[in-house]
């Protein structure tokens, strides 16, 4: 990576795929700073605030939302090839989001019980994360992206250095920020020991436990939280459901949720 | 104008809508053969997710139907198992939810009003060129949409998928100090406000009434958010459960949302809904400048929308205000819940609308089945019939970018959340 060279704005697109809008909200939200950034850089295609130019090629691609149907699958193709630094935002495009809890169950029957005529409904029967269509270069874990981790990674990529990635737990940031353990304190079925932080620890923060939506921490120990939580008296099954919930995608997670649901069935 | 002439114009993408849909529109003459709004969100099936979750998961999951709009959500399940369980959770719980809720209301119309509708009735491409000839306006607006983005991360700590709900109340009570500074920041937001209704009224926007029936929560003695009837300008007048026995949602093979109808009719949810039948709901304040903007109200006109939308604005700021004067912390910033079995409904006024909720629900407080009906899928017909009516009164005559344009107007001005509409069809969309 170099700096960007004086005079030059890097071109942006932000794309949106199966999501909410909240990530892309993370730039709208900025306020008058939305205003100083549209200045460094130049926003190319962002259909939601106005510019729709979906195939020019771009320095930087932020894609908001997960794969879930087969044109989707070919135009994530297509924003990879137009797009020199490909960045997810959100548990959607970076996990496959809440909607991927159908890879897990019978998606088809999922799609005729709430439309009449499922024949019309062309989706695939799995929501999938960018990273298993594309190569990935950065991925913001959230859900929602903050403000804070959109400008931090478009600053270092003007920057022309490797943005920071934050893998610690929250619990890391529970301690810095001198919160008390919701835990320990409380006996809430925290998700923060295995939950990576950048959110700032607001869960615990409005002293209640962390549902873990910004994803895996690097190293998480799930074995020994839910060990932790059914100390706790939480029941096994309600145990594999925080597992199965926003990022129910992300592999740590699928693998704890699926193993108490399947041993306690 | 004899020339025959046929068109088709496809807006592959609607730009500045929240969510992804597109628009079909075929002529022959002066006649619309094909009319289509097409919506190409993936379904994402959350009613089906939804199943088998505990009561006190529901706020957080159905917050990510929409990021736009994650509050509304949230109030119309906490209601919808409260009012099942038997729960009241007092008057401070039931304040401080109406303070979250103008926050979302400020912030999702200021963001609609000047990222989304003015660039396009100022004749600009997107508000950051429109902030190069006015400045004043925008910064006014991303000030406004900042405010109610603090009103929310006040009670949920952030202003998208907000941490603060839960069932029963809230998981947190403000400091006395964090409520007084953003006490101070509404004040000085009330002349901004009121401002905003002016110029909102003064907009050069397209003449021509149109009939639709308007329909909207009705409470006894406030503006409607988080309780009341469901009530129409046809005189429909109902509890939130009867709502099943009245709206029936249809699908529609050609695609887009299941469409939701009144009695086998379009019907029009959202700001102009509801100012239409609470007129006098409102405070003064908010009914003088209303009186003063030239426009009789209740509206019959589509596009006084915007009107509406600012009007909210200027009543939701000061009823935040009205609110947290006297703020004190409570006890408890909630009430303990005994789930029980039973169906639990309730329906609040989203930022767009009327959005009820059904659940379902075990003697164990999980959920078995769940019915959400947001919206934007309450608008989807009249949308159409709207589209219809103003391209025959701006005459097909016009070149395809004029009449583009006054589609895409047409859309925009009902603020179509995209996201939100939890159960979309058709994704046979071709890109062009």
């Amino acid at each position: 990576m170099t700096p960007v060279a004086a005079g030059y704005k890097p071109q942006v697109a932000v794309h949106k795929f199966a999501s909410c809008d909240g990530c892309q909200l993370a730039f709208l939200n900025l306020g008058e700073d939305l205003l100083l950034l549209s200045s460094l850089v130049e926003f190319v295609h962002f259909a939601e605030a106005g510019p729709v130019n979906p195939e020019a090629p771009v320095d930087i691609a932020f894609v908001e939302g997960s794969i879930s149907t087969a044109k989707d699958v070919e135009r994530i193709q297509l924003v990879r090839a137009r797009s020199r630094f490909l960045v997810t935002i959100g548990a959607c495009a970076t996990a496959g989001g809440l909607q991927a809890l159908r890879n897990l169950a019978d998606g088809q029957a999922w799609i005729a019980d709430i439309y009449a005529i499922p024949a019309y409904v062309e989706s695939l029967m799995s929501s999938t994360a960018v990273a298993q269509h594309v190569k990935v270069d950065l991925e913001l874990w959230g859900c929602p992206v903050s403000s804070r981790q959109l400008v931090a990674a478009v600053r270092a990529l003007l920057f022309g250095v490797a943005p920071v990635e934050e893998r610690d737990k929250v619990c890391m940031e529970c301690k810095r920020s001198q919160i008390v353990c919701v835990m320990v304190a409380h006996g809430l079925p925290c998700m923060g020991p295995v939950t990576r932080t950048g959110c700032g620890a607001l869960c615990p923060s409005f002293g209640r436990d962390c549902y873990a939506c910004y994803g895996p921490a690097e190293n998480p120990n799930t074995q020994a939280l839910t060990r932790r939580l059914e100390g706790l008296g939480i029941a096994p099954a309600a145990i594999g459901r925080r597992f199965l919930s926003i990022n129910n995608g992300a592999a740590p997670f699928t693998e704890a949720g699926l193993r108490l649901m399947h041993d306690h069935d | 104008m004899t020339e025959q002439r046929n068109i088709t114009i496809r807006v592959p993408v609607l730009a500045r809508v929240e969510g992804e849909g597109a628009l079909e529109l075929e002529t022959r003459g002066q006649d619309i053969t094909t009319l289509r709004l097409r919506i190409f969100e993936p379904p994402r099936l959350f009613e089906k997710i939804l199943e088998e979750r505990d009561y006190s998961e529901v706020p957080e999951i159905v917050a990510r139907i929409c990021g736009i709009c994650p509050v509304a959500y949230q109030m119309s399940a906490v209601h919808a198992f409260e009012r099942l369980f038997g729960v009241d959770p007092g008057s401070w719980v039931r304040d401080m939810r109406r303070v979250l809720y103008c926050g979302e209301w400020v912030q999702s119309h200021a963001l609609h009003i000047h990222l989304l509708a003015a660039p396009d009735l100022l004749g600009y491409d997107n508000a950051i060129a429109m902030a190069r000839d006015h400045a004043e306006v925008v910064r006014r607006g991303l000030q406004l949409q900042a405010l109610g983005n603090d009103l929310i991360r006040l009670f949920g700590a952030r202003s998208v998928h907000p941490v603060g709900v839960r069932v029963g109340g809230f998981y947190h009570a403000p400091s006395r100090s964090d409520v007084a500074e953003l006490y101070v920041r509404l004040l000085a937001a009330v002349p901004d406000a009121e401002a905003l209704v002016r110029w909102a009224a003064a907009l050069d926007l397209p003449a021509g009434e149109q009939r639709f029936v308007s329909v909207s929560l009705r409470h006894p003695a406030e503006y409607p958010m988080n309780a009341g009837r469901l009530t129409s300008s046809a005189g429909l007048d109902v509890a939130v459960e009867e709502f099943e026995l009245h709206f029936a949602e249809q699908q529609v093979e050609h695609s887009t949302a299941l469409y939701c109808l009144l009695k086998g009719r379009p019907y029009l949810v959202g700001p102009l809904a509801r100012i239409n039948l609470n007129l006098e709901r409102l405070p003064a304040a908010v009914r003088v400048v209303l009186d003063e903007s030239g426009i009789l109200w209740p509206s019959r006109n589509p596009f006084h929308a915007i009107v509406a939308r600012a009007a909210e604005i200027y009543y939701a700021v000061l009823e935040a205000s009205r609110i947290l004067k006297d703020y004190s912390v409570p006890a408890a910033p909630y009430t303990a819940v005994e789930p029980k079995a039973g169906v639990a409904i309730a329906s609040t006024e989203a930022p767009r609308g009327m959005l009820w909720h059904r659940y379902d629900v075990n003697e164990d407080g999980r959920v078995v089945r769940a019915r959400i009906v947001p919206p934007t899928s309450q608008n989807q017909a009249r949308i159409e019939a709207d589209l219809r009516h103003s391209l025959e009164a701006f005459g097909l005559d016009h070149s395809d970018d004029e009449l583009r344009r006054r589609c895409e107007m047409v859309i925009r001005s009902y603020d179509p959340c995209i996201s939100c509409a939890t159960h979309f069809l058709d994704l046979r969309i071709e890109r062009y």
